[in-house]
C-alpha cells in the first residue's frame, strides 16, 4: 500500500481485491479529495495460477487446452495465439480452409465478448433493462457457438496446424439466419446506447485517455482505438485469413467524426467492431475455399514432428480486448522450454491511471469497466477516514453509481 | 515523442541499427511468414544486441519511430538470462506492421539491465514482472514493488529460473498428502 498523500485534505480508499465493478479480483487504492480522484495505484496478481509453469510438464497439444482455461471469455484467443507461436517456431503450413474457419471462430467470440461487455457497462450505470436486452442477443451468439463447436464457452476447437471442426454446407442456413438476427439487433442496440440521453451524460467526458497516453502506455485493442490510435493486429499483419479480407481499422471517428477517448467512445468503438465482425464472418463464408481443415490429422505424428523442432516463435492475435501475444521456445523436449503469455489487459492496466484521475467515486465502476478488464469482480470497498474504518459493499458502490445516473436525469 | 512520419522497411531498420551500433548488434534474422489464400506476408526481425548497447538501442528505436512494446519475455539459459523485448513498428497501415524482437543476454553473476520506462512508460509492468520472476535487477525503475507475486513471497526464489533459485522447493507433492 502506498499511503502517501499529496495534499492535506486528501484521503485513501482501497477498492478490491474482490471487485471494483470487474469480474475478477484486482486491487485499487484511490487517493481522494472529497469526491475527486487524485491518484490511483493498482495491485495485481490475486488470480495468478502459475499457468506458464504448469506448461513445463505438458506437450504442445495439452497446452492448447490449458491455454483455453486462462480466460473464460476469450477461450479461443489464447489457444489461437499459442498455436500461431508453435506454428511459427515449427514452420507448419496451415490449410487455407482452416485459416478461414479460424477467422469465423475468432469473430464469433468477439461478438459474444463485446455483447457481454455492453451488458455489464449498462448494469454499471444502472440500466438493467439494457443488460437483459444485450444478454438476450448474446445468448443467441452462444447458441451459434454451441452449434459450430459443440460447446458454449471452452470450445476446444483450436489445433496446431488447423482447426478441429469444419463448417458443412447444411450448417450455412442457420449461420446466415443468426447473422441476420444480429444485424437487426445491432441497429436496436446501437440506438439504445448511442442516442440515449442518460448514457451520454454518464459516459461523455468520463475516463478520458488521450492519444498520446495510449501510445506511451502501450494500450491495446478497443481501448487504444477509441483514443484514435490505429492499432489492430487483424489489419496490421497477415495471419489466419485476415490478409485476404476487405477490412480497415475502425475508430469512433467513423461514426461520430471525431475521437475524444472517453467512455462513450469506447462504447461506440465496440459497437462498430460488432458490426465489423458480422461482416467479416459473411466475407469468410463467401470466400472460403474447400480442402483440408488440419495439416496433420494424426496427433502422435504431429507431436513427434514438434519434438524435433529447435527454435522460437511468436503468435499474435487480436482478441476482443486487444492484442494477445504468446512467445514459445521449443528445445527438442516434449514440453516447450518457455511459454510466455501476455493477455491484453496486462497492457491496459497502466492506462487506467490517467483515465481515473480527476473523475468521481461514482464513476469508478463504469470507467474501470470501460477497458473491459479481464481479471475479475467490486465486492467491497473499505474507506479509511480519520482512523475510522468504513466498509462500502459492492452493492453500495453500485448504488452510488445508480444514484449519480438518477441525479443527472433530473 | 517521434510521431509516425515515414514507413520503415525491414532492411532499413536493420541497416540503421547496424550503422549506428556496428558489432554490438550480434545476430539479425529477418523472417517472413505467409498466410491465407493470397499468401500475404508478415515480416519479423529477430535481433540480438550486446548488453552494453541495450539502452542506446531502445533510444535509437524510439527516435526512428515510437514503437509499441507488447511485452518482454525471458529465458533462463543456464549461465545467462535472456530477455526478449517484443516490439512492433509501422502499425496503422494495412499489413505494414513489422515485428521486432530485441533480445539481450545478461550474465547470472550480475543480472542487471537499465530501465526503458523513461522512453516507454508502458514498460513498467513488464519490467516489474521480470524483476520478481527472473531476479533481474532493473536499474532506475520508477516503481520496484512486486507486481504479480504476493508481498510475503519467499526472498531469493524466482519462479522462471531453472537453477537452485527456482520454485522447486515450493512445490506441493499432492500424492504424498493423500497417503
Amino acid at each position: 500500500m502506498k499511503q502517501k498523500t499529496t495534499t492535506k485534505t486528501s484521503y485513501h480508499i482501497p477498492v478490491g481485491p474482490i471487485h471494483p465493478a470487474l469480474k475478477e479480483p484486482v486491487y485499487f487504492e484511490f487517493e481522494l479529495d472529497g469526491e475527486k480522484i487524485v491518484d490511483v495505484d493498482v495491485k495485481l496478481g490475486h488470480v495468478h495460477r502459475a499457468v506458464e509453469w504448469a506448461s513445463r510438464k505438458r506437450n504442445p497439444i495439452q497446452i492448447l487446452y490449458l491455454a483455453e482455461r486462462i480466460c473464460g471469455i476469450c477461450s479461443y484467443c489464447h489457444p489461437a495465439a499459442f498455436a500461431l507461436a508453435v506454428e511459427d517456431a515449427a514452420e507448419v503450413q496451415i490449410p487455407e480452409r482452416a485459416e478461414y474457419l479460424r477467422v469465423i471462430q475468432g469473430e464469433l467470440e468477439r461478438i459474444c465478448s463485446h455483447l457481454l461487455w455492453a451488458g455489464v457497462a449498462a448494469h454499471e450505470i444502472g440500466f438493467d433493462t439494457v443488460l437483459y436486452l444485450t444478454w438476450q442477443v448474446r445468448e443467441k451468439a452462444l447458441d451459434l457457438t454451441e452449434f459450430l463447436t459443440g460447446n458454449r464457452v471452452t470450445k476446444g476447437i483450436m489445433m496446431i496446424g488447423g482447426i478441429r471442426r469444419d463448417i458443412t454446407k447444411d450448417m450455412l442456413p442457420k449461420i446466415q439466419k443468426d447473422l441476420e438476427y444480429f444485424k437487426q439487433m445491432y441497429e436496436k442496440l446501437g440506438n439504445v446506447f448511442l442516442n440515449d440521453k442518460t448514457v451520454k451524460m454518464r459516459s461523455q467526458g468520463a475516463g478520458i485517455l488521450t492519444e498520446e497516453d495510449a501510445l506511451k502506455l502501450c494500450a491495446v485493442g478497443p481501448t487504444t482505438r477509441a483514443s484514435g490510435v490505429k492499432k489492430d493486429v487483424r489489419v496490421d499483419t497477415s495471419y489466419f485469413a485476415y490478409g485476404d479480407l476487405d477490412l480497415h481499422c475502425v475508430t469512433p471517428a467513423d461514426l461520430t467524426g471525431k475521437v475524444n477517448g472517453d467512455v462513450y467512445d469506447r462504447i461506440v468503438q465496440r459497437l462498430l467492431e460488432v458490426k465489423q465482425s458480422i461482416e467479416m464472418i459473411e466475407q469468410c463464408i463467401d470466400k472460403m475455399p474447400s480442402g483440408d481443415i488440419v495439416s496433420e490429422p494424426k496427433l502422435a505424428k504431429l507431436l513427434a514432428q514438434l519434438k524435433k523442432v529447435n527454435g522460437e516463435g511468436v503468435g499474435r492475435h487480436e482478441a476482443p480486448r486487444g492484442e494477445v501475444i504468446h512467445y514459445v521456445k521449443l528445445d527438442g523436449n516434449d514440453a516447450p522450454f518457455t511459454w510466455k503469455v501476455r493477455a491484453p489487459t496486462y497492457n491496459n492496466i497502466l492506462p487506467w491511471i490517467p483515465m481515473l484521475k480527476g473523475n468521481q467515486i461514482a464513476d469508478i465502476p463504469i470507467v474501470a469497466a470501460s477497458t473491459d478488464p479481464c481479471m475479475s469482480c467490486t465486492n467491497r470497498v473499505g474507506i479509511v477516514k480519520d482512523g475510522n474504518k468504513y466498509e462500502l459493499t459492492k452493492e453500495q458502490l453500485h448504488k452510488l453509481s445508480v444514484e449519480k445516473t438518477r441525479r443527472l436525469m433530473k | 515523442m517521434a510521431k509516425k512520419e515515414k514507413k520503415l522497411t525491414p532492411q532499413g531498420i536493420v541497416k540503421s541499427f547496424r550503422d549506428e551500433f556496428k558489432t554490438k548488434i550480434k545476430d539479425v534474422q529477418i523472417k517472413k511468414r505467409a498466410a491465407g489464400k493470397k499468401k500475404n506476408e508478415t515480416v519479423t526481425i529477430w535481433m540480438k544486441v550486446d548488453k552494453s548497447a541495450f539502452k542506446s538501442v531502445i533510444e535509437h528505436l524510439c527516435k526512428l519511430q515510437f514503437p509499441h512494446l507488447a511485452v518482454a519475455s525471458g529465458n533462463d539459459l543456464g549461465k545467462t538470462i535472456e530477455l526478449i523485448y517484443h516490439f512492433t513498428v509501422n502499425y496503422g497501415g494495412r499489413m505494414d506492421e513489422i515485428n521486432l524482437h530485441i533480445s539481450v543476454e545478461l550474465p547470472k553473476t550480475k543480472p542487471e539491465i537499465e530501465t526503458i520506462c523513461d522512453w516507454i512508460p508502458g514498460a513498467l509492468i513488464t519490467e516489474r514482472e521480470k524483476m520478481e520472476m527472473l531476479g533481474v535487477k532493473v536499474i532506475g525503475i520508477p516503481d520496484d514493488r512486486k507486481c504479480f507475486l504476493p508481498d510475503d513471497f519467499p526472498k531469493g526464489v524466482y519462479p522462471w529460473r531453472r537453477d537452485e533459485t527456482g520454485p522447486e522447493k515450493l512445490y506441493k507433492n499432492l500424492h504424498e498428502v493423500k497417503k
